[in-house]
């Protein structure tokens, strides 16, 4: 599986293609509801350093604190991403990302998104908390922790090898996209219904 | 002993070993799905990933999944015991599960948008009592995650859209479609819990209460039988695959069950539950002593 550094330049992203089996090690944020809805209210400059050239895991993980005050990941994989369907995209152009870790994949928007500001929508596998977590090597720090409480919050980790395939590409191709098409042509085949 | 410190103490550990150890039949049934893919397609791989990650949760007695959901809970009791002492004992006990981080703490007050940071809330857990003839109690529950609840849905038959009229094939028919419906958001391979009839409340509890079977138990009314293995077939036709990367495993399981109706209403509710197929259930006797149920 080919290894993927972050932070990551918008010349290699635009290299990866859909069917790509990843591993990511580097720096990386996660953002889920609260925190899109947060990040495109307004400009939020002591964050933006931590979105630039790296991705947002989409993820509300369950965290240990520890008595020195650190953190560690316990459960982590990632949320349903249509839900940020109307926010992933400005995000992504305003602060400078170069992808999104969830699941199930994003519509229209975000993918154009990709294509416009160079990005890529990686897909984790869902519900695989402790292979993810276990991915996660150190917690740097956390924003909006007692304002959203710790699913929502936006946490900022290292990670080494974290396991990812690329499902939505820059050059415009969607695998869910192929995947939704064929279930329902396969849909009315079952139920003798015409196009 | 019937004290709630005793049923705390059962029903922390009944939420542990829900959140950390997936039971064998749902295991099996991801195997099986992972041995029918291609060597080397995503979705074989999704799979593994998928099995690897099981056996780390039940190693590390640490959640499955990060979404740990809401607690389901069904509670048979003998005449006498105080139903208000089991909830109590309950809500006790997710709390302390989720100072455990055997549970994500789950409850956002919906107002406010404030997580309670305790994993209880307003109408979490949720749980059912229903009193019976035996002396022990039996608990059941199901741990039932947000994305695939957001995939559940509730029809109403007849559908013209989809040519479904008011009997089996009608149900066939709005349930193949809300699969297809279903992809992206709950977590492939899923179990769909189904009940037809019903109302609007009745149909939703029925239909959760379908994820309590086993996967490889047979429904005792022949025509339903049929039903569930004909949408199980046909709905690993649709070739949506683990986590929707295209496949042959979509489905791990179909539990239909049905109430009864108004004659005006003929719903067909559908609870998705995730891969993730999380369930528990214990006996406790009069004096405390547990059994655990598979």
């Amino acid at each position: 599986m080919a290894e993927l550094k972050l932070p990551v330049s918008e010349e290699e992203i635009r290299k990866l293609r859909v069917g790509d089996a990843v591993e990511l090690t580097g720096r990386m944020i996660t953002g889920r509801d609260a925190a899109h809805k947060w990040l495109i209210e307004s400009f939020r400059e002591e964050v933006a350093p931590f979105l630039k050239d790296t991705v947002i895991y989409q993820c509300g993980p369950v965290v240990r604190k520890n008595p020195d005050g650190s953190y560690d990941f316990v459960a982590a994989g990632p949320t349903t991403s249509i839900r940020e369907e109307p926010y992933e995209a400005d995000v992504m152009c305003r602060y400078g990302l170069r992808g999104v870790i969830g699941k199930g994949g994003m519509g229209p928007k975000t993918l154009e998104g990709l294509g416009r500001c160079g990005g890529v929508y990686f897909h984790a596998v869902g519900g695989a908390a402790q292979v993810l977590a276990h991915a996660v090597k150190k917690v740097e720090r956390v924003f909006m922790l007692e304002e959203f409480g710790v699913p929502e919050a936006l946490w900022v980790i290292d990670v080494e090898k974290f396991p990812v395939m690329v499902t939505m590409d820059s050059h415009g191709r969607s695998l869910h996209d192929e995947v939704e098409a064929a279930s329902r042509e396969k849909l009315k085949e079952l139920l003798g219904l015409g196009a | 002993m019937r004290s709630q410190e005793r049923y705390s103490e059962v029903f922390l550990e009944m939420l542990r070993r829900a959140a950390t150890q997936l039971p064998d039949d749902v295991v099996a049934a991801i195997r099986r799905g992972r041995d029918r893919e291609e060597d080397g397609s995503l979705a074989q791989k999704a799979l593994d990933t998928i099995l690897m990650n099981v056996d780390l949760g039940r190693e590390q007695s640490s959640p499955i999944c990060q979404d740990t959901g809401t607690p389901v809970v069904w509670v048979h009791h003998p005449i006498g015991v105080s139903t208000r002492m089991i909830e109590k004992s309950m809500i006790e006990a997710v709390r302390q599960a989720t100072a455990r981080q055997y549970l994500r703490p789950n409850a956002v007050h919906t107002l406010s948008g404030k997580n309670t940071g305790v994993g209880t809330g307003a109408g979490i857990p949720f749980m059912h009592f229903e009193e019976w003839d035996e002396p022990e109690i039996e608990v059941r529950l199901i741990l039932k995650g947000g994305g695939s609840e957001n995939a559940s849905s509730q029809h109403k038959l007849p559908d013209n859209r989809l040519g479904a009229g008011r009997d089996l094939e009608g149900v066939r028919r709005v349930v193949l479609d809300a699969l297809v419906q279903a992809q992206g958001k709950g977590c492939a391979p899923g179990t769909l819990g189904i009940c037809i009839g019903g109302d609007r409340v009745s149909g939703y509890e029925e239909s959760k209460r379908q994820l309590l079977r086993h996967l490889d138990d047979t429904n005792p009314i022949p025509e339903l039988a049929r039903l569930e293995e004909q949408i199980f077939r046909e709905g690993n036709e649709l070739g949506i695959g683990p986590m929707g990367f295209g496949g042959k495993t979509t489905l791990l399981g179909v539990k239909i069950g049905t109430l009864d109706r108004l004659p005006a209403c003929y719903f067909v509710t559908i609870s998705y539950m995730c891969w993730a197929d999380r369930r528990a259930a214990v006996r406790i006797s009069e004096g405390g002593d547990v059994t655990w149920l598979s």
